[in-house]
């Protein structure tokens, strides 16, 4: 146990900087951040944040960033938000940039991405039957015609 | 045959708190949130990798499922820590113990080397408890 606790302790101060980056992007997604900004918020230099992001989380600190953003997005896309707040809501600087990124993350343009998360959520809402197993729906007295 | 598992459920002592814990701490997503009349609601979550496996965030309350008695009871064993639900897995289980940690997670075992993985275990804003191992 002891020669266990040796291995694993010393790489956690590692990992804690790591970590304060990866959350400074969390927070700070909507915010102009660059490479530089999280690096130094990690106190590692810019190369060697790179590798080391990139190995632990598979992508680079940038193309994380980007899906933070795009995540973000589509959240807001999912109320009557106009696609131009939701862009610059999540950090992004043009709009024609944030369409072409939306539609390659996701295949639909935000405003599609939009119309079809609010017709889904309409759906949920009328017929939530549909999207609830009979077994469950029955087991808690939900039937067709429940007065929801 | 069966093929694949597309529901399953965890109980809770509160949607709304395990809304909190499953979306912004461990990053979920959710999945169906509708009512389901006054003071009930269909509240699902999926992994962001899995999309397809549907977990159910079951409220333990009084009604078709549970009689008032036995409702009490078993928010009682919840809240006690006796489920462990499910073993969840990660890229990188010190990047996720750090992250977890920092967001307020609780652990009741740091990550620690076991002859069958590397795993720690965690308790959910109820008290189910999980363990969470590295990607092989």
């Amino acid at each position: 146990m002891a020669n266990m606790h040796e291995d694993i302790f010393p790489k956690i101060y590692f990992y804690r900087r790591l970590v304060q980056a990866k959350l400074f992007i969390d927070s700070h997604f909507d915010e102009p951040i660059n490479l530089d900004t999280i690096a130094d918020e990690a106190c590692f230099s810019k190369f060697h944040f790179i590798r080391i992001f990139k190995k632990i989380y598979q992508q680079t600190p940038h193309q994380y960033l980007t899906r933070v953003r795009l995540e973000k997005a589509k959240t807001l896309l999912q109320s009557h938000i106009p696609v131009a707040e939701a862009c610059y809501a999540c950090g992004f600087e043009s709009i024609s940039s944030f369409t072409t990124l939306f539609k390659k993350n996701t295949g639909l343009t935000p405003a599609d991405y939009r119309r079809q998360q609010l017709h889904l959520k309409a759906d949920r809402q009328l017929k939530p039957l549909k999207y609830i197993p009979a077994c469950f729906a029955e087991k808690n007295g939900w039937v067709q015609n429940s007065n929801f | 045959m069966i093929t694949k598992i597309n529901h399953v459920s965890i109980f809770v002592l509160n949607q709304d708190t395990a809304h909190d814990f499953y979306i912004n701490k461990l990053g979920f997503k959710v999945h169906t949130d509708v009512s389901m009349g006054p003071g009930k609601r269909w509240l699902t979550v999926c992994a962001p990798e899995q999309p397809d496996l549907e977990i159910t965030l079951m409220a333990i309350d009084e009604g078709m499922m549970f009689k008032k008695e036995e409702a009490e009871i078993m928010r009682g064993l919840v809240r006690a820590g006796t489920f462990g639900f499910a073993v969840f897995e990660c890229n990188d289980l010190l990047a996720t113990y750090e992250e977890l940690k920092a967001k307020g997670v609780v652990f009741t075992k740091p990550p620690t080397k076991e002859f069958y993985a590397f795993e720690a275990l965690f308790k959910d804003d109820s008290g189910n408890w999980f363990s969470l191992g590295e990607k092989k």
